[in-house]
This record gives C-alpha cells, sequence and structure tokens, in this order.
C-alpha cells in the first residue's frame, strides 16, 4: 500500500504542478486523501451530518422499523392463536358429531334388533299355532278314515255273506242260516289268516 | 493545458479533489462546504429516505422499499446480537447509523462524476477513533479498572505474560489505524483502478489504429465495477462488524 500510494503521490503531485495552470487553486500538497488543510472541513461537516443522522435513526427511525417488525410479530401471533383455537373448535365440533352419529347408529341398530326379535317371536307363535291345528285336522281325518275303513270293511263281509247264501240257496235251493255262514265265514277267514302267517 | 491533452492525459486523483462549494471558517478553522460535504448529505439523506420515508406508512405487509428498510435493521441487529451479544444493543443505533452511513455513501461513491466520502483518511479515521474512544470510555465506565484484563489474557503464565501483554497493547493501538485504513485504501484503491482503466480506454482511442484495442479495458471496467459493488457492501461490512468485535471487547473484558 505504501509503494502505491508514493507512487500515486508523486503522480499526483506532477498532476497539481500542471493543474496550477488551469487555474485549480489548489494548494501545494501530495495526494488529496492526505493534505491536512482538507482535514478540518470534512471532520466539520462529517460531526454535523453523522450526529444528525445519528439522532434521527436513534429517535425515529430505528424505533419505527423495531416497532413495525414487532407489531408484525405479535399480529401474526395472535393470528396463529385465533386460527389455531378455530382449529381445536372445529375438531372439538367433529368429535361431537362423531359421538352423536355413533350412538345414533347404536340406538338404530338396538330398534332393528327389537323388530327383528319381535317378528320372529311372532311368526314362531303364528306357525305353532298353525302347526298345532294342522296336527288336530290330521288326527280327525285319521279316525274318520279308520273308522271309515271298518265300516267298509264290515259292510264287505256282510255282502260276502249274502253273497254266500243267495249262491248256495240258487245251486241247493235250500235255505241256510244267516248265522251259521257268519261263523264258518269267521272261522275260514281265521284258518286263512293263520295259513298267511 | 487545453481539454484535448486532458483528455490525453487522464488523472486518476482528480476525483479525490476537495472543491469548496461555499467557503467559509468558524474561529480560524475551515470548515467550507465542500463536494465531500454534500455527498456526506447526499448519503445521509438517502438513509433518511431508505429507513424514515419509506417506513412512514409503517405497513404490516410492507412495500419494496419498506422491506429493504426492515431487511436492514434486521441484518444490522442480528450482527450486533451476535457479535456483542444482547448488551451489545445498546450500541445498535450507533452501529445501524456507522454501517447504513458507509453503506450508502461507498454505494453513491460508485456512481460516475461522484464524491466518495470514504476514499477519505480523515474520514475513516474519525470514525474509528470515535468506535474507539466509544470502546475504551464504556469499557472504563463498565468495568473500571477491570477493563484493562482486556490485555491479560486469561490462565497464561506469568513469563508468557511478559511478551504477551505489550503485544496485546500493540494490537489495541493499532485498531483504530487498521479499522480506518481497511476502509479508506479499499474505496480509495477501487475508484483510482477504475479511473486508471478509463484513462487507458481514452488513451487507446486517442491512439489511431489501437483504438480497436479500446474495448478490452472496458470490459475489465465492468468486470472492476462489479468488483468494486461488492466490495463497497463488504467493507461497510467489514468496519461496522469489527465495531461490534471491539464493543464486544469493551463489555466483556475477560478474554
Amino acid at each position: 500500500m505504501a509503494i502505491i500510494s508514493s507512487a500515486f503521490a508523486a503522480e499526483g503531485e506532477q498532476t497539481t504542478h500542471e493543474s496550477v495552470g488551469v487555474g485549480e487553486a489548489h494548494h501545494e500538497g501530495a495526494f488529496p486523501p492526505f493534505q491536512t488543510e482538507n482535514f478540518a472541513p470534512q471532520i466539520f461537516w462529517l460531526v454535523i451530518i453523522f450526529g444528525l443522522l445519528y439522532v434521527l435513526m436513534s429517535r425515529i427511525a430505528l424505533p419505527r422499523v423495531g416497532g413495525i417488525i414487532e407489531n408484525r410479530g405479535a399480529k401474526i401471533a395472535s393470528d396463529l392463536g385465533a386460527a389455531r383455537d378455530m382449529q381445536s373448535k372445529a375438531q372439538a365440533a367433529a368429535a361431537a358429531n362423531d359421538e352423536n352419529l355413533r350412538r345414533r347408529r347404536e340406538e338404530a341398530q338396538a330398534i332393528g334388533r327389537e323388530a327383528q326379535n319381535k317378528i320372529a317371536a311372532e311368526t314362531a307363535r303364528q306357525r305353532a299355532l298353525a302347526e298345532s291345528q294342522a296336527a288336530e285336522k290330521i288326527r280327525a281325518a285319521d279316525e274318520r278314515i279308520a273308522s271309515a275303513k271298518t265300516t267298509a270293511l264290515a259292510n264287505v263281509e256282510q255282502i260276502a255273506v249274502d253273497a254266500a247264501a243267495a249262491i248256495v240257496e240258487k245251486l241247493t235251493g235250500a235255505k241256510i242260516d244267516q248265522s251259521a255262514l257268519a261263523k264258518e265265514h269267521a272261522s275260514s277267514t281265521a284258518k286263512e289268516t293263520l295259513n298267511a302267517f | 493545458m487545453n481539454p484535448e491533452e486532458a483528455a490525453a492525459k487522464p488523472n486518476p486523483i482528480e476525483q479525490f479533489e476537495l472543491h469548496r462549494l461555499w467557503p467559509f471558517e468558524i474561529n480560524g478553522v475551515e470548515t467550507s462546504f465542500t463536494n465531500a460535504s454534500l455527498f456526506m448529505l447526499l448519503a445521509a439523506l438517502g438513509v433518511v429516505a431508505l429507513m424514515i420515508l419509506a417506513t412512514s406508512k409503517k405497513a404490516i405487509v410492507p412495500g419494496r422499499v419498506q422491506a429493504m428498510a426492515e431487511m436492514l435493521y434486521e441484518f444490522v441487529a442480528g450482527m450486533v446480537r451476535q457479535t456483542a451479544g444482547t448488551e451489545g444493543m445498546k450500541f445498535f443505533p450507533f452501529v445501524f447509523t456507522l454501517f447504513s452511513f458507509i453503506l450508502i455513501a461507498n454505494l453513491i461513491g460508485l456512481v460516475p462524476y461522484t464524491y466518495s466520502v470514504t476514499s477519505q483518511i480523515v474520514v475513516t479515521f474519525a470514525f474509528a477513533a470515535v468506535v474507539i474512544s466509544l470502546v475504551v470510555i464504556y469499557g472504563l465506565y463498565r468495568h473500571g479498572f477491570g477493563f484493562l484484563n482486556l490485555f491479560v489474557p486469561h490462565g497464561v503464565p506469568l513469563p508468557v505474560l511478559v511478551v504477551l501483554v505489550p503485544i496485546e497493547i500493540i494490537s489495541f493501538l493499532s485498531r483504530p489505524v487498521s479499522l480506518s485504513v481497511r476502509l479508506f485504501a479499499n474505496i480509495l484503491a477501487g475508484h483510482i483502478t477504475l479511473a486508471v482503466f478509463g484513462g487507458f480506454v481514452m488513451m487507446l482511442l486517442g491512439a489511431g489504429v489501437w483504438a480497436a484495442l479500446a474495448p478490452v479495458p472496458l470490459l475489465a471496467i465492468v468486470a472492476l465495477y462489479a468488483l468494486e459493488l461488492l466490495v463497497a457492501c463488504l467493507q461497510a461490512f467489514v468496519f461496522s462488524v469489527l465495531t461490534c468485535v471491539y464493543l464486544n471487547d469493551a463489555i466483556h473484558p475477560g478474554h
């Protein structure tokens, strides 16, 4: 740096010599930044301007900008807080709604089950009634059939005895005793029945 | 010297010359309003426009310029808090003013035909002197003679201390010099380089066939200009970070 500045100092000297001719009222001196007569006016104005700037910054600008940033932070924090509140409220409402739904569904299921049970019981009762009635009817019919059968069998035997009497009478011309025939028939039937076994 | 000659012999130092725009003096001390003062004023007005006018609406959703002001605020606040701790925040207005003023002055200085306020050693040294005075005064006020612990590294054997303490003292004393020269030299060197390359362009243009080569230094200027933008921001940042580091020493003098 020293070399450079001395080199430029030399050049500066040269140029100031030259510029004297132009009329630039410049004092003898090496290099403008090192000319001591330039120091006082610069420091004077620097102190005034920098001092004023310091006062303006510390009294007005910095508190204001700091305030703006703080306000924004507070606003963002409060907005976020409000949003968080809303969110928790919404979540609570959703949970309540879910709970309500669940309860209603359970109620509906209970009602459905009850109705089903009732219907099943009614159906069972009706079926039992119908079955017992049907069984009653079947039993009556069976009795009727059995009685009809015995009557019919009795009639058949009577007819057979009558027919036998009529055949004997026709062939022999002799009147046969009905009861003897019936006795004979009964014994033969018994004999047949024995033979069948 | 006629104008053609002046164009042929560019002077990279001319841009640092002080012109008395409004010469006057107080008690025999020259206090003329110069072009340097004008650009100090412009830099300060730039900061005021950014930080006060653009934030007057106090919008929750900031506009572009207000967002920029907030960014600058938070950037410097973060820097101070990280380097000098929470206690360092009492120096935040000072560091902020310093950073924003140097930054805007550096950036304004990069506009052609303007004056670079920070290219003057007296300006940067004045800043450094304020910073170091603040460090010493606050350190003594806060810790009394305990502030001198700054020069005595903790847990070092006595024979080493004999060597180390003078080194620490010298390093402390060199702080205002290094702080001011770093900023001054960077801005000065950058502007001189730009002017020298600009002079190359002019000389090549005036040198007949060689004028064909004139775009080469012109391209170099474009690249250098980008670098100078970086330097302008970086040096403002470095100056304020070092200010915070030194203030941190005043707040916590033990190593």
